[in-house]
């Protein structure tokens, strides 16, 4: 018996390790979907650009998808373009904000704090968890659209909008970038799924709620009558990316988007603590 | 102060339940955007007043008698306003004018718009803003100055501003250095020197220059042939039928420049006609604030013309701010939104007076800085400064210097001047870049100097200098001098702006001169990893160049490198971004304290919570009380004990608060009352002695996807127990689910689940069993073998705790029995005890009349008579007492037995507490 008046052989910090969190969601057919479609997404991609025989519409220079087919690095950066706003929202909101949820409404949830998971436990499991599916989505999107467009658009240099083109090595760090900035500005769409979930114990709500109001910030961003109030929205820096992608890296959008995104999730990840640890489990 | 707490209290419980949540959310979107849409419409456009006048003014060269065409713009309220006259672009009218006039209307200004002289309806001949011009301007302040809509200075001396484009920016600035009158002007893409416009000369003398785009040009350029016929011919459009050379053009003038169209060259009358129309000669009498927009794509008036503008002005102690805005005489009319928002707010500032603050920051747009994030093409953003570098107040310019690498070239000018390079066309500048063209393009016409690799961004802000030694071999040379941005491995490159640089040199010696060449002034950043590459080339389609074949010998010279000016610039909006910073750092910083200080706490709550003296005692509930929000108290100062070994029944009907108890056994919920002990530990979530403890709480939970094998493997891996202390095989054998143990759990009966959710319990053998109404949905075999196996369970030792609301089930399964009505305890001991507590027995025997007369007498209640025999309640008497009884009143007793009526019993225990 521990010191804690635990069974034998039960510590508190080795209940729910990461490594059967990760099976137990990786053994569900959303996470198996979800990843897979990912994969998939770049294939069908290519497909539409191989066979589609429509005139680019050249009205403001060159965009990424006029781009997407000049090799392997622009095929990736316009799925990736294309994913931001809605498809990368959309699985991470899922991951995030069904995995509470989702325990709650098979009852599940109930035997893992009975186990006893602790609380606080259980919620770091499981978002560490969460996050680490997000990140590999968020991975598998790119490398998954490298793959299929080296195979059918070639290896070229990485052409940017803005005419320059960037050479393999170069091309892979700002990608490495790209995604990353983007991981980061994603965070704060998991942390709402997540305190959603929490909150309400209905997958369905936490995941449609997340993109909801992910949804709602995009129209309000666009509302330009908001004028700099339009800086806090939290989709506002979504797509600050695009500035990795000039003659030079510039950092002064990301990092704002970094940083709103971080208080963002800090705020809402302490909400979902305060009220998970005060939370009767009636489910 | 409570009452706040109270308030907010309720507030937090308002917004607890979650689909009040989304409501309050979705509530709250609806609001603002019906707040965004109403806001548009209650800014609906009022109306402006118009009224057209045929103003005379003075005669022109010809003397014949000159009216203006003019349009008065009134606000729609009735106040005196400050008053604004805009004037038109060569080859335009007063109409170009009329949306800028009824936006500045609107905004509270009256607006006069006019058709210069010469242009539109407007009579009288063309003299490129010279004093005819200007005097017009005159009389439109005049004017002004009699209308009562307009507000005044002083008699005849209205509050006026002057605004506009080419043309009509350097006519404002013409009228604001004759005329005191004028309180503000913003000219935009105009000219200080006409003659250095259209005869362009970048060879300098060198000497420092202390704004970004300076230019002291050594005598007239090269003709700016393209430009210059473009210029003219809008003006010699015809205004009969016949078209003639001059058109409306003075005759002066018309001569004059078709002498300079045809010989390439200046001649002294155009010098001299061109000098009258030059801002350079009264610039320096402006004390009008100005306001200097100028265009990065622009060939014609490039932006080194406001820079002489905004050195003469500023040097006069005048406000001056100075924009580069993406766009020019090169290329369409981009933000025009900004450029009117800059104008107004000029306005507002300087003639309406507003109190707002005065802006003379230097604004610059970078183009394709970026990638907008709508579509992903190229995106220009605005930068800016405190002030135009160089002016008075402000520091001077920050110069780079870059080295230039390459030995003398020598190049060729052919005769005739073609095949001619490509670089900026009128209106066509943005698009050449995409043309092709580029350095080398025309082989043999260019020399080319290139830096070595850049190891850092250049920011380029402003026109470069680069020394270099030309010769000729006529000892006269025109030249065009660009500065690429070139990618490393050099297959790529691009002209910035598609600008160059003409100069023309006369009477240069064999071994050649060394001249300082200014090259084009723009805002680019040359990106790490790039190159910079002069071309210095002898051709350039959009000039008049030399009919003769020559060869120029061209080298670095001086420093063998190029001056960049720079200008640190931040992006607007910047300034916030600190503050943001600071705040979201402070915040993350005070999220972190809390997380650690609640962890603190919780760590020191965890140890206070252990009693020794019970370490041994199963269970203790003392006082257990859980109220909810809603006042209703489902567990009401519940106390009892349970010892090793026995197999405890909660019994009650529901709603009596069994399952609420167990679930705050088992930490899920807090009770508000009291407190439970197990093994000595108090519980509370995540207590970990409930790692001792096994539960089935109101149904099962698992994982449908999963095999029941599968969801009992994944459940002990999250304990993160050693598998080994699990025993699978025993737990299993209890579900006795057989093959089935394989299939997923989605498949499975209410009853295997519910026997899958057992042996989940047992897994681990825990000290405690908590089930919840273990025994729904199993069939009477599954019942009796569950008995024998919690009994079983027990016997080692253990404890068993069994809700139900079955009383034959808790009867035949437990040894002690927990009685709860409404959350409150009813009763508890051994089962036989509380049995005993109200005990019936049934009685054959001969005579029931004279037996139910025995057992009256002994005190026997609850007597009822059979056919057969008789029942009857004993209230302490022993049952061999009322036999003894019976035999020695000659009664035969042929049977006694216990008639336990349970039913009766649990009533009656339930019924004595409502």
């Amino acid at each position: 018996m521990s010191a804690l008046g635990g069974a034998e052989g039960y510590r508190p910090g080795r209940t729910l390790p990461l490594r059967v969190e990760a099976r137990r969601q990786l053994m569900r057919r959303r996470t198996q979907l979800a990843l897979g479609f990912l994969v998939l997404l770049p294939c069908l991609l290519a497909a539409a650009f191989k066979f589609g025989s429509g005139e680019p519409d050249n009205g403001a220079g060159p965009s990424l998808v006029d781009l997407a087919t000049t090799g392997a690095g622009n095929f990736a950066l316009f799925a990736l373009f294309a994913s931001t706003g809605f498809l990368l929202v959309v699985i991470v909101a899922l991951f995030a904000g069904d995995t509470v949820a989702a325990e709650a409404s098979w009852s599940s949830l109930r035997y893992l704090l009975a186990a006893p998971v602790p609380r606080s436990r259980l919620l770091r499991q499981k978002l560490l968890v969460a996050l680490g599916y997000s990140g590999l989505a968020l991975v598998l999107l790119p490398v998954a659209s490298l793959l299929v467009g080296w195979l059918v658009f070639g290896w070229a240099p990485v052409r940017s909008p803005l005419g320059t083109s960037l050479g393999t090595a170069e091309a892979m760090l700002r990608l490495g970038i790209v995604v990353g900035y983007i991981a980061v500005g994603l965070l704060v769409v998991a942390a709402l799924g997540f305190m959603i979930g929490v909150y309400t114990d209905a997958p369905l709500g936490a995941v449609g709620g997340a993109v909801l109001l992910v949804i709602v910030s995009n129209i309000l961003d666009a509302v330009s009558a908001l004028g700099g109030l339009r800086d806090f929205l939290p989709t506002h820096y979504q797509y600050a990316w695009l500035d990795a992608l000039g003659t030079q890296v510039q950092w002064g959008a990301m990092a704002r988007g970094a940083l709103s995104s971080l208080v963002y999730s800090t705020v809402l990840l302490a909400l979902t603590w305060w009220h998970f640890l005060r939370k009767d489990i009636l489910c | 102060m409570a009452r706040a707490r109270q308030r907010l209290s309720r507030l937090l419980r308002l917004l607890s339940s979650s689909r009040r949540r989304v409501l309050v959310v979705l509530v709250v979107a609806v609001l603002l955007i019906g707040a965004v849409g109403s806001f548009a419409a209650l800014t609906a456009q009022p109306t402006v007043r118009k009224l057209a006048l045929t103003v005379p003014v003075g005669a022109g060269a010809d003397g014949k008698p000159v009216a203006l065409d003019t349009t008065l713009f009134f606000p729609p309220a009735g106040e005196r306003a400050p008053a604004v006259v805009l004037a038109h672009g060569f080859g335009g009218s007063k109409d170009d004018e009329q949306a800028d006039a009824v936006s500045l209307a609107r905004h509270g200004y009256v607006v006069l718009t006019y058709s210069a002289r010469g242009f539109g309806s407007s009579t009288g001949q063309i003299s490129l803003d010279s004093r005819y011009e200007v005097q017009d301007a005159q009389r439109l302040v005049d004017l002004l100055g009699r209308r009562p809509e307009v507000r005044s200075d002083a008699p005849g001396d209205p509050r006026v501003g002057f605004a506009g484009e080419s043309y009509g920016g350097a006519l404002s600035l013409l009228v604001a250095g004759v005329d005191r009158r004028v309180d503000a002007i913003v000219p935009s893409i105009t000219w200080n020197d006409l003659g250095q416009s259209l005869f362009p000369q970048f060879a300098t003398s060198g000497g420092a220059s202390s704004t970004p785009a300076q230019v002291v040009g050594q005598g007239a350029g090269v003709f700016k042939r393209l430009w210059a016929g473009l210029f003219f011919g809008a003006g010699s459009e015809p205004q009969g039928a016949v078209p003639t050379p001059c058109g409306r053009f003075a005759a002066q003038l018309c001569a004059a420049y078709e002498s300079a169209a045809g010989t390439g060259r200046p001649n002294p009358t155009i010098r001299r006609l061109l000098r009258e129309s030059n801002p350079a000669s009264v610039a320096g009498q402006i004390t009008a604030p100005t306001l200097l927009i100028q265009g990065e794509t622009d060939s014609l008036f490039p932006l080194s013309e406001a820079d002489a503008n905004a050195r003469a002005i500023a040097g006069n102690g005048t406000p001056v701010k100075v924009v580069w805005y993406a766009g020019g005489h090169d290329g369409g009319s981009a933000e025009a939104a900004r450029r009117r928002d800059l104008t107004t707010g000029w306005f507002d500032h300087y003639l309406r007076r507003d109190g707002s603050p005065p802006d003379t920051r230097f604004e610059v747009t970078k183009v394709a800085a970026g990638l907008s994030t709508t579509d992903s093409t190229a995106a220009s953003t605005v930068v800016s400064a405190d002030g135009y570098p160089g002016l008075t107040g402000h520091r001077a310019v920050g110069t780079k210097t870059v080295q230039l690498n390459g030995s003398a070239q020598t190049i060729v000018s052919p005769a005739g001047g073609d095949p001619a390079e490509i670089t900026a066309l009128p209106g066509l500048g943005s698009v050449l870049g995409l043309v092709g063209g580029g350095p080398g393009s025309l082989p043999g016409q260019d020399a080319q100097f290139d830096s070595p690799v850049l190891t850092g961004t250049v920011a380029l802000v402003g026109a470069p200098s680069v020394d270099v030694r030309i010769s000729s071999s006529t000892g006269n040379a025109t030249l065009f001098a660009k500065l690429y941005d070139v990618s490393a491995d050099g297959r790529e490159s691009s002209l910035p702006q598609q600008l160059a640089s003409p100069l023309r040199l006369e009477g240069l010696p064999t071994l050649g001169r060394t001249v300082r060449i200014v090259l084009p002034a723009v805002a680019h950043d040359f990106p790490t990893g790039h190159r910079l590459r002069l071309v210095v080339s002898s051709t350039d389609q959009g000039y008049a160049l030399p009919q003769d074949s020559r060869t120029y010998r061209i080298a670095l010279a001086g420093a063998r490198s190029v001056i960049l000016p720079t200008v640190p610039l931040q992006a607007t909006g910047g300034t916030r971004g600190p503050l943001i910073g600071g705040a979201g750092a402070g915040l993350l910083l005070l999220a972190l304290a809390g997380l650690w200080l609640a962890r603190r706490l919780r760590r020191a709550g965890a140890v206070a919570g252990v009693d020794a003296a019970l370490a041994d005692v199963p269970l203790v509930i003392g006082g257990l009380g859980k109220a909810y929000a809603d006042g209703f108290r489902a567990v009401d100062d519940l106390s009892f004990r349970v010892e090793r070994g026995q197999v405890v029944g909660l019994l009650g009907p529901n709603g009596a608060g069994k399952t609420t108890t167990m679930r705050m056994l088992l930490g899920l919920i807090r009770p508000t009352d009291g407190e439970i002990r197990v093994f000595g530990h108090r519980i509370g979530p995540g207590a970990p002695v409930l790692s001792r403890v096994g539960a089935l709480v109101e149904g099962p939970g698992f994982l449908p996807h999963l095999s029941g094998r599968g969801n009992l493997l994944l459940y002990w891996r999250t304990t993160g127990r050693p598998i080994e202390a699990a025993h699978l095989e025993e737990a299993l054998a209890i579900a006795g689910l057989g093959a089935d143990i394989e299939r997923k759990v989605r498949k499975y009966s209410h009853g295997m689940r519910q026997r899958l959710a057992i042996a989940q319990a047992m897994l681990g053998l825990p000290d405690l069993l908590v089930l919840d109404e273990p025994t729904d949905g199993l069939d009477p075999p599954q019942i009796r073998e569950m008995r024998s196996v919690l009994r079983a369970y027990a016997e080692e030792g253990r404890t068993v705790l069994v809700s139900s609301h079955q009383l034959a089930e808790v009867e035949q399964t437990c040894t002690h029995c927990v009685v709860m009505h409404r959350g409150q305890l009813v009763a508890h001991g051994s089962v036989g005890d509380l049995v005993g507590a109200a005990r019936s027995v049934a009685l054959v025997v001969d005579d029931p009349a004279r037996a139910a007369e025995v057992a009256r007498r002994l005190g026997a209640t609850d007597i009822s008579i059979s056919s057969a025999g008789l029942t009857l309640t004993l209230d302490g008497a022993p049952p061999a007492a009322l036999v003894r009884a019976l035999v020695e009143a000659g009664v035969a007793v042929d049977q006694l037995s216990p008639q336990r009526r349970l039913e009766q019993a649990f009533l009656s225990l339930v019924g004595s507490s409502q």
